[in-house]
């Protein structure tokens, strides 16, 4: 089937004064995994919640599907499994209580199906434990497992692995690929920005709108038109933050000697080549645009009397970009 | 004796579960550690036990578990020891029908600061953490990441030595993110008339958090794995991680993970993590690019990264 599996246009909420999802248009092809990044607010539970037909769009459409999400939300819900581990799970009941409770609701009563299932998420061992007693880890497994049962062909999978354990996250990623190449096409929503990155393509939402989509390399090479940089300067990676050198018993550090960071950012703020620069940990780092070299970082330093630094083009991560984004957003006010 | 935030080998059951499991560290002034680890790890009971709300298992004798913070004893000398500490609860209270000076204010003096000097400090804190011109907005009508920029402000009040930040940037938007983080590093770069910085301990689930902090101990399971500098942590799987972009995927992912030589795969979106032995790092190119060839799959790139934190935690997790 090469229809879109989703298709949103305008798509538009307010509730009174405030518009909580302002015009957001975008598509989704069959076999994705599409990633909804944005902060707690941003708007994309409501957006979610238009597309499962569960709240009316106040302007604009989507069909997901083929279904229209207003006049056919009852077909687009029965194609489609959302996971949330924080609302699904009945905390009292066992695994295979809650998968066959929710097997029932989509109508899927077929014992071999819940084993099935069971058997594809890892929980086969586990189904006569009670939720209570499970990990964050197997409640996760649970929840994709109830989401899955009655083979949806597009799965919403909300803050998915939020805290999780970095292996189980990885094995959860790995149930979801599987799950693609079986047919589905998956969207995930998430305000953190390492989910973001398993995903083939990701969206960025922030106060409604969508500011950006497109593949995590393609968002970090077109959107920071540039690169990330570290700048260490000498002496900062010694100490913390050159401040005080705890084996030297008794010597008294002048404030001069503190943050020599701190200077080389006040510098780096004062460069129009240089869209954000920050401290992180021992050292700086900036992101630039245009054509930036590291030398003309190191003669801006230089200039203003820093001339131990050290400057390294780093791998930009899509925080970077999320900021060059919102720092965009703000510029055009 | 720049250590202000020392403890010795603390336990803490809940039932029949360790939530802390023999747990030992040192932070000294400048420092910024960060406890990285899932939920679950014991990273919240850890502060807890740090800050003196929780008593740890053992006590006394020479294997037993002590806390100290300044040179305080946080059992025997609770007071001088619990002046030192500011702490930032994960859930923490502001009164929303008062406003931002009046929360801080009520903070100020419920910590003992002297009539005379909670004016000027309140001041002095609202303006570091950026806040100073929203002094008379109600608490309730801040956004999220300005409640958090006052409950720092809260915790900084009294000056404190050692600041105990559980979870601070958990589902906070990026951009409050990054100036929570200026602020803490801010802080730490500062040493007053005294001569005397600050301590800061930060918990965080979020494994790319560690490259913020100057030092981080990985927890799992109520113990450290494993604790360093953020930058000699990810040399130690320097040259290891290999990045692979190319189409079509599916057949490059399966190369990836029949061909032996490479360790682990692991797919992320639009490309591919491929974990290897570095001595092998040419072999295992030049081999995915032969059988990519044969396969008819062409290659976008094929070259080293840097290790993200969550492999370097994985490695530990997986020795």
């Amino acid at each position: 089937m090469d229809e879109e599996v989703i298709i949103a246009r305008r798509l538009t909420r307010r509730f009174g004064e405030f518009t909580a999802v302002d015009h957001v248009s975008f598509t989704v092809h069959p076999g994705e995994v599409v990633g909804y990044l944005g902060p707690n607010g941003s708007g994309k539970t409501t957006t979610i919640r238009m597309l499962l037909g569960l709240l009316i769009p106040s302007e604009g459409e989507a069909v997901v599907l083929g279904y229209n999400v207003v006049r056919q939300a009852e077909q687009v819900r029965a194609r489609s499994g959302y996971m949330s581990q924080r609302f699904a799970l009945y905390h009292d009941l066992t695994v295979g209580e809650n998968l066959a409770f929710y097997a029932g609701v989509y109508g899927e009563r077929s014992k071999k199906r819940i084993e099935e299932v069971l058997d594809q998420v890892g929980l086969l061992r586990l189904q006569g434990e009670r939720v209570s007693d499970l990990s964050t880890g197997w409640r996760q497994r649970l929840a994709i497992g109830a989401a899955i049962v009655h083979r949806p062909q597009l799965l919403f999978l909300d803050e998915p692995t939020s805290g999780v354990d970095p292996i189980a996250r990885r094995e959860f990623w790995d149930l979801i690929y599987n799950l693609v190449d079986g047919g589905a096409t998956a969207m995930v929503t998430t305000h953190y920005m390492d989910e973001a990155e398993y995903c083939g393509r990701v969206g960025i939402m922030q106060d409604g709108k969508l500011l950006a989509m497109d593949t995590p390399s393609a968002l970090k090479a077109h959107t920071l038109s540039g690169v990330a940089w570290d700048v260490f300067v000498d002496g900062s990676e010694k100490g913390s933050l050159g401040v005080i050198n705890r084996q030297v018993e008794g010597v008294a550090e002048s404030p001069r000697d503190v943050a020599p960071l701190l200077s080389a950012l006040d510098v780096l703020g004062t460069c129009s080549h240089v869209l954000r620069a920050g401290l992180a940990g021992d050292h700086l780092r900036a992101i630039t645009s245009g054509d930036v070299q590291a030398d003309l970082l190191l003669r801006h330093l230089e200039e203003a009397g820093i001339s131990n630094a050290r400057v390294e083009a780093v791998e930009p991560t899509l925080e970077d970009v999320f900021l060059a984004l919102a720092a965009r957003k703000e510029n055009a006010k | 004796m720049g250590v202000l935030i020392e403890a010795k080998n603390l336990v803490k059951s809940f039932g029949g579960t360790k939530a802390v499991d023999g747990l030992s560290l040192a932070i000294a002034e400048g420092e910024i550690y960060g406890v990285v680890g899932p939920d679950g790890a014991g990273k919240t009971t850890t502060l807890r036990l740090l800050c003196g709300v929780l008593e740890p298992d053992h006590g006394g004798g020479e294997n037993g578990a002590s806390i100290h913070i300044c040179g305080f004893d946080l059992t025997r000398q609770a007071e001088l020891a619990r002046a030192q500490i500011g702490y930032l609860p994960q859930r923490f209270s502001l009164y929303e029908d008062l406003t931002v000076m009046e929360n801080l204010r009520f903070l100020a003096e419920a910590r003992g600061l002297p009539w005379r000097s909670w004016g000027p400090r309140c001041k002095e804190i609202l303006e570091f953490v950026g806040l100073d011109k929203f002094t008379t907005r109600l608490a309730g009508h801040l956004s999220g990441g300005m409640k958090q920029k006052l409950g720092l402000a809260a915790a900084l009040v009294h000056r404190p030595r050692v600041l105990l930040l559980d979870e601070p940037t958990t589902g906070v938007d990026p951009v409050t993110r990054q100036d929570f983080w200026q602020l803490i590093l801010r802080l730490v770069g500062v040493i007053d008339q005294e001569g005397s910085g600050v301590a800061v301990l930060v918990s965080t689930p979020y494994m790319d958090e560690a490259s913020r902090c100057t030092r981080v101990g990985f927890m799992r399971n109520g113990k450290l794995l494993v604790e360093g500098r953020s930058a000699d942590l990810r040399g130690r799987l320097a040259g290891s991680i290999l990045e692979l972009r190319g189409s079509p995927l599916a057949a490059l992912r399966k190369i990836a993970t029949t061909m032996e030589g490479i360790e682990d795969a692991q797919m992320f979106g639009d490309r591919i993590h491929l974990h290897i032995s570095p001595k092998r790092r040419e072999e295992v190119e030049a081999r995915i690019r032969g059988e990519a060839a044969r396969q008819g799959a062409e290659i976008a790139d094929l070259r080293p990264i840097t290790p993200l934190f969550e492999d370097v935690f994985i490695s530990l997790v997986e020795k």
